[in-house]
């Protein structure tokens, strides 16, 4: 060190005292990731580490980035749904769902009652299925196998729901801008009933596997404690701003769609640390069997609820009818066209507020499509809930953050 | 409690014109509009610190959340003439629960000082705006690219970037190792513009 640069000669001093006895110890960067299970999918971090406690954690994100925001740019209203599937590629509809609700402001479109209520039914399937995998991959990362088993078999079942109403298990565009592709049918939901029932006691199984595990608690809890003050500073959103204590969500506080009509609760933490957002998520869980189970006796209970979409047709028709024809074709065309005005509309997706930007020119195509992610920001702060942290930590902090690189590097 | 102030007898009742009508007084703006129920100030780039600050730290508006901030490119437009760029940062008010939205026009030379000093979490955000658009944030703490890979030349979300890019990087087995090699099509990106408002 420079003798100059120091201006008082005591320090100066004291510093050649402590020299001559203490050894400098060096800080040790490593790599972590991109291709490591832990990080969810492509996250490479940059951590300093003094010993085994991290310094600075330097996330870099983006290679998983795949310009979605300039592909919208070119494809008509309807071609650029698909690639809202491809962002939180375990929340899928949820983000279908932001997305039609946007363009249907900016195109002065109103869905009736009943899609309204199929697509809280599946956003809710969706929030299931993704706090799913958000718990059960963050107790794998954690060391814990078993729950992680048991939740990919529910996840499998939800994904059949998928499947059936959509034909396809996860990139299913069914919501779509002013309705949804098909219609349900009633067999389906029956069975969606049969599982909700089913459903309470998997969760309960996981809960009594982990809510009282000393191994999960003991690494759970004071880990990664976030206060309110610096959620907002943040912008945190989801499950991470509901830990510390802040009761919001879009859903309940500016309510879309009819979730106004529905009963639930908003969980909310008290200490913001790993083991309040998994026992949110829990409850979470829980609150989403309560709204499918509000939804489906609304719909079959009230069976003359019209269904006016703009469903495509189906092939069969398309092949022979004239009619079906000509409107397969203005939809695939374009014929929704989007207001040269803009909007930002946000939705509650399992993450946190998944927005939407959209700007439109009058024509079929998205002049400007931003999607805020709320993954994005979470990440950011990752730097701050490390600091201090053990290496070991690092992994749960990720994992609470439910970090989906779909959506972080669009 | 804390709404007290926008019941006030002589104020429009409703919430966000109530906002309007106070935020119209202390944001410097050059314009205001609303669009779908959304309030939205266009404010000189000199003047965004002042109102992002005034925004989240006034009693009576509390935006304290950053949403998010995003760039838009005017090319070919009507703005486009005069600002290249507008940069979009929204708000959101958790106890007044609404949402505002500043909008900043920019051009391709002029610089837009960092809002990290009221945001901490604009960084990210930032950083994005500058890999995609190219946009200078003055006094950012860290302007590095974000998304794109690294040692990427260009700005990929301007509209005169072709949506098929420059480079091509492949697997090369000869040389064992991911090479980048100028873009070949055999057929270029087409863009059909069919105008159809029946």
């Amino acid at each position: 060190m420079c003798i100059n640069s120091f201006k008082n000669k005591k320090s100066f001093k004291t510093l050649l005292k402590t020299t001559e006895t203490k050894t400098e110890l060096k800080n040790f960067t490593i790599n972590f990731g991109p291709q490591h299970p832990a990080a969810h999918g492509v996250l490479r971090l940059i951590l300093e580490l003094s010993g085994e406690v991290v310094v600075k954690a330097d996330p870099h994100i983006g290679l998983l980035h795949r310009g979605t925001e300039k592909l919208i740019e070119h494809k008509t209203v309807m071609q650029a749904l698909p690639y809202f599937d491809r962002l939180d590629y375990v929340s899928m509809m949820a983000q279908e769902h932001a997305y039609s609700l946007t363009v249907e402001k900016l195109a002065n479109i109103h869905v009736s009652k009943k899609i309204q209520l199929i697509r809280i039914l599946f956003c809710e399937l969706t929030r299931i299925l993704n706090h799913l995998l958000a718990v059960g991959c963050h107790a794998m990362d954690v060391g814990a196998m078993t729950p992680f088993l048991w939740m990919f078999e529910e996840r499998e079942k939800l994904m059949e729901f998928y499947e059936r109403v959509s034909g396809a298990r996860m990139h299913a565009a069914y919501i779509r801008p002013g309705g949804l592709s098909n219609d349900l049918s009633i067999e389906l939901l029956n069975d969606i009933k049969i599982f909700s029932i089913n459903f309470s006691d998997r969760l309960a199984e996981v809960e009594e596997m982990l809510t009282n595990n000393r191994i999960w608690k003991e690494r759970l809890i004071d880990v990664g404690i976030v206060s309110s003050k610096e959620a907002l500073e943040w912008g945190f959103s989801g499950v991470m701003l509901r830990g510390t204590g802040i009761p919001w969500d879009l859903r309940k506080n500016m309510s879309y769609d009819c979730y106004n009509d529905l009963v639930f609760d908003i969980p909310v933490g008290s200490k913001g640390d790993c083991y309040d957002r998994y026992l949110l998520r829990i409850e979470e869980m829980g609150q989403s069997l309560r709204i499918v189970n509000q939804v489906i006796n609304l719909i079959e209970n009230d069976i003359n609820l019209n269904m006016t979409s703009k469903s495509s047709p189906k092939t069969n028709a398309m092949k022979t009818y004239m009619e079906d024809l000509i409107s397969h074709f203005k939809g695939s065309v374009g014929d929704i066209v989007l207001n040269s005005s803009e909007t930002y509309t946000a939705t509650e997706a399992p993450k946190g507020e998944f927005g939407i930007y959209l700007i439109g020119n009058n024509t079929n195509k998205p002049y400007r499509c931003k999607i805020k992610a709320p993954g994005f920001g979470h990440l950011q702060a990752l730097n701050d809930m490390c600091k201090g942290h053990l290496l070991a930590d690092v992994v749960t902090i990720i994992g609470t953050q439910d970090i989906v690189f779909g959506e972080v590097d669009r | 409690m804390i709404y007290s102030f926008l019941r006030n007898k002589y104020l429009p009742k409703n919430k966000i014109l109530s906002i309007k009508y106070f935020s119209n007084q202390i944001v410097p703006a050059v314009f205001s509009q609303m669009l779908y129920n959304e309030l939205v100030y266009i404010v000189h780039r000199k003047n965004i610190l002042l109102s992002l600050a005034c925004l989240k730290n006034h009693i009576k508006f509390q935006y304290k959340v950053l949403s998010c901030i995003s760039g838009v490119d005017f090319l070919n437009t009507n703005i486009g003439k005069t600002f290249r760029f507008g940069v979009v940062y929204d708000l959101l008010s958790i106890n007044f629960k609404t949402r505002i939205r500043i909008k900043v026009f920019v051009n391709e030379i002029s610089k837009i000082s960092s809002s990290i000093v009221v945001f901490v979490n604009a960084n990210w955000w930032e950083r994005e705006i500058w890999d995609m658009y190219g946009i200078w944030f003055e006094k950012h703490t860290d302007l590095r690219r974000i998304l794109t890979d690294y040692g990427f030349d260009g700005f990929p979300l301007r509209k005169d970037f072709p949506l098929s890019g420059f480079i091509d990087v492949c697997y090369d087995s000869s040389r064992q190792g991911v090479i980048s090699r100028p873009l070949e099509l055999t057929q270029e990106f087409r863009v059909f513009t069919v105008e159809n408002n029946w």
